[in-house]
């Protein structure tokens, strides 16, 4: 990341490194910068360091080289109550033996505000999330759902600039979850706070976040918008992680500015667009969407290489169909095709040629 | 389609009187209460050995000794003729010659009894306690009563002084009835006066009330420093990782795996007058020769020895109970602006109250009623009721005041729970 656009940020991470035991990193010289009223999301495997960036940032962690700052000011040495940032947790630490009203007043109460204003602020964040009727229950007689809600309401009332979210869906099931989605989305830029969400869901990163941060290792892998991340990965591990993905291991043959052909380890030979490799002979790891591979020779260009591929698994999904392929002995080669009338359905057994637009496969980097 | 319609059906045949059947006829109820019967039987059978202890050694005995601070057989026993000829008795002049009479018949007619069976020494012991003296006056009696004539009354008299006084006829009228408040009139340092009210006793004989509240303060004390103590060890106990938080456990739980007999030497050694802490404290010259502290034999001692053996009760239902707070509560309250001592007394403290509330309820119960700590370390300040519960019982033999003391004590405690249950719950009670 360039140091001036850096600077520029909201939240700025400059070269932080963060060590537990000072034998190993868990985040590795880490450079983010995040606009003023941007939704970003950290998004990794578990023990990638996302939550740990989470937490030196809310200050309950302390970088242990590098600088943080907070519209322009350096916040490692101010501790957590001082910074002002509204947190929901991960299992939202609602206070028990408050009610929702007194739960949502504590942050105010901290702050030495009167009594009234208290209360008009209790109510409109209540009301925000459409929880204006429980303001005199207890967390416990709440559903998981209620209790999110609550919780978001609570980081949002002292009204902060920053949210930081830790795996706050990670509860629900899946329909609330959607829900809840939009809900957080919808509130944060009616609102237009800057928001840091943690989560492993990529859905929910897809979905949720102007710019979504890969963490693995330690280390951002990419940061990128949702589309341009799906799309356009970087790398094997971001290509792997993000949404489901076809490989096929090769080697180089010829490159040709956006294009290139790549020799399968079994002769076959590819389109492809170079990402991660520059020269002829080098070791790929090609990656390709399942719903970009083409089965429909009409749909392709007329001098693009074509492979063999058998059908191994039909599988119909309703909205889509799912063919499992064998590809240069890869089995797990899956097609993703749309249920339209003209659609072929292939059969178990049946050998077809499929291919794919050069600027769909991309020559990424071939981990060991 | 056909095949849900059926079973639809099934599933919900009534019978004639509309009430639900089960698909062989029995109605629902029944089949249930009959699926159920085994389980409660088993269950039934888990819970009777202890059950069963419990009535025989716990409730039994209490009931027995409920019973016996109010039980007064004796005088109604031994002397049923001098009752009944003393029921019109005004109680302002001596008895007419009717009541000896009747009183001598009562004595002889024990004198030819069994020398087992006799109800004369009894009644000896328990006149006694409602009047020194009367104990000597009966047996004294008793060895002649057997050459008295006519009249009677002239006979006692020479056999014993105590027969003309009006005091012991009161006692005697006032006590024939098979039962009896008297203990716990003595065991409230009150006394029945020549009217038959109850009144406070001299100054010099109250002894059970200071004693109560002694009691009471003291355990008070005991679970105020356990609580001292013990909160900061059970929230570092808390922090700490599985494998040194049980380490430290052991050394908390120490007390409870030691003999009270060493633990006892222990203290003397420590405490005394010659221990180790004053010779410390002389040494480094903090108090002078002159004036070693008193640390044992005393109050201090007691309190010192009994907070020192109940600590695991206080710090075992809190550590439970800081370990289920999860760290976020304290980090949300610092996100959300409080700091870190607002957060601790808002947050972290409040969910600990159900552990501080058992831990002190035990505490307390259970230092209310210690016999042995302060009977070996308390001396004569650090004594508590149930040392002279323990005395009445062993030594002065009146067990009738010793069931009243401790029916009393048993009372307060309850009270005192019911008390906490209405300030503060004990569904919300949490012991482990």
């Amino acid at each position: 990341m360039v140091a001036g656009q850096a600077s520029d940020g909201f939240v700025v991470f400059d070269g932080v490194q963060k060590s537990y035991d000072g034998e190993t990193l868990v985040v590795k010289d880490l450079n983010l910068s995040v606009a003023k009223g941007e939704f970003l999301t950290m998004l990794g495997p578990s023990g990638s360091g996302k939550t740990t960036c989470l937490m030196m940032l809310a200050g309950f962690e302390t970088a242990t080289s590098g600088e943080i700052l907070l519209d322009g000011k350096p916040i490692n040495s101010v501790p957590p109550h001082k910074r002002g940032i509204g947190m929901v947790f991960q299992n939202y630490a609602l206070f028990p033996h408050m009610t929702v009203g007194e739960n949502l007043g504590f942050p105010l109460e901290v702050r030495g505000l009167g009594k009234s204003e208290r209360e008009k602020k209790i109510m409109r964040a209540l009301d925000m999330v459409q929880m204006g009727a429980f303001v005199n229950r207890r967390p416990a007689q709440l559903s998981g759902g209620q209790q999110q809600r609550i919780a978001l309401a609570r980081a949002l009332v002292f009204e902060p600039e920053l949210v930081l979210m830790d795996e706050p869906l990670g509860a629900l099931d899946k329909q609330l979850r959607e829900h809840m989605q939009f809900e957080i989305t919808r509130l944060a830029h009616d609102l237009g706070i800057t928001t840091v969400y943690v989560t492993h869901d990529q859905t929910e990163a897809l979905t949720m976040s102007d710019n979504v941060a890969v963490f693995e290792d330690g280390r951002i892998q990419q940061l990128d918008p949702p589309d341009v991340l799906y799309e356009e990965p970087k790398n094997s591990f971001v290509a792997q992680f993000i949404g489901e993905n076809n490989t096929l291991d090769g080697v180089v043959k010829e490159i040709k500015g956006e294009h290139c052909v790549v020799e399968l380890d079994g002769g076959e030979l590819i389109d492809a667009k170079p990402v991660n490799v520059t020269k002829v002979g080098e070791r790929t790891r090609v990656s390709i969407r399942p719903e970009r591979v083409e089965a429909n020779k009409d749909r392709l260009d007329s001098e693009a290489h074509l492979i063999k591929a058998q059908v191994l698994e039909f599988i119909y999904m309703g909205d889509v169909f799912r063919t499992r392929l064998k590809v240069a002995g890869n089995e797990n080669f899956v097609m993703k095709t749309r249920n339209a009338p003209d659609q072929v359905r292939h059969k178990p057994g049946d050998m077809i040629e499929i291919g794919w637009l050069p600027k769909d496969c991309r020559a990424l980097d071939c981990p060991a | 389609m056909a095949m849900a319609d059926a079973t639809e059906q099934v599933g919900s045949e009534t019978d004639s009187r509309g009430r639900l059947v089960t698909s062989d006829g029995t109605p629902l109820r029944r089949a249930l209460e009959r699926a159920n019967r085994r389980r409660k039987f088993t269950a039934f059978l888990l819970v009777a050995p202890l059950l069963a202890f419990i009535v025989i050694f716990f409730a039994f005995p209490i009931a027995q000794m409920m019973w016996r601070s109010v039980d007064n057989p004796q005088i109604v026993n031994a002397l049923p003729r001098t009752l009944d000829a003393l029921q019109d008795w005004d109680g302002r002049t001596l008895p007419d010659e009717s009541v000896y009479a009747a009183l001598h018949a009562d004595m002889v007619e024990d004198q030819e009894r069994a020398r087992r069976d006799q109800l004369i020494g009894p009644l000896g012991i328990r006149l006694n306690y409602e009047l020194s003296a009367a104990r000597s006056a009966i047996s004294r009696t008793a060895r002649s009563v057997s050459d008295f004539e006519a009249p009677y009354k002239d006979a006692f008299m020479d056999a014993h002084r105590l027969w003309g006084q009006l005091e012991l006829w009161r006692v005697i009228q006032r006590e024939g009835r098979p039962l009896t408040l008297s203990y716990y009139v003595a065991a409230l340092d009150r006394e029945y006066n020549e009217d038959g009210q109850i009144v406070r006793r001299d100054e010099n004989r109250q002894i059970y009330v200071s004693l109560f509240i002694r009691t009471l303060v003291l355990s008070l004390a005991i679970t105020g420093m356990t609580f001292l103590l013990g909160f900061p060890i059970a929230y570092f106990l808390s922090t700490l990782p599985m494998r040194y938080a049980n380490l430290l456990m052991i050394a908390v739980l120490l007390p409870f795996w030691t003999s009270l007999l060493v633990r006892t030497s222990a203290w003397i050694v420590l405490l005394q007058q010659q221990g180790v802490i004053n010779e410390l404290l002389v040494n480094i010259g903090l108090i002078s020769d002159g004036n070693r502290l008193n640390l044992m034999y005393n109050q201090t001692g007691t309190i010192i020895a009994m907070t020192h053996i109940l600590l695991p009760f206080m710090v075992l239902p809190l550590y439970s109970v800081m370990k289920t707070i999860p760290p976020s509560y304290m980090r949300a309250a610092k996100s959300l602006g409080a700091t870190p001592s607002t957060a601790f007394r808002r947050v972290y403290f409040p969910q600990t109250l159900p552990g501080i509330g058992a831990g002190g309820v035990l505490v307390f119960i259970i230092s209310i009623g210690y016999y042995i700590t302060p009977a070996l370390v308390g001396g004569q300040s650090g004594r508590m009721i149930s040392n002279e519960i323990a005395r009445h019982i062993q030594q002065s033999l009146n067990w009738g005041l010793a069931a009243a003391l401790g029916s009393l004590l048993l009372v307060g405690v309850l009270a005192l729970y019911w008390l906490y249950n209405r300030l503060v719950g004990t569904d919300s009670l949490k012991f482990g």
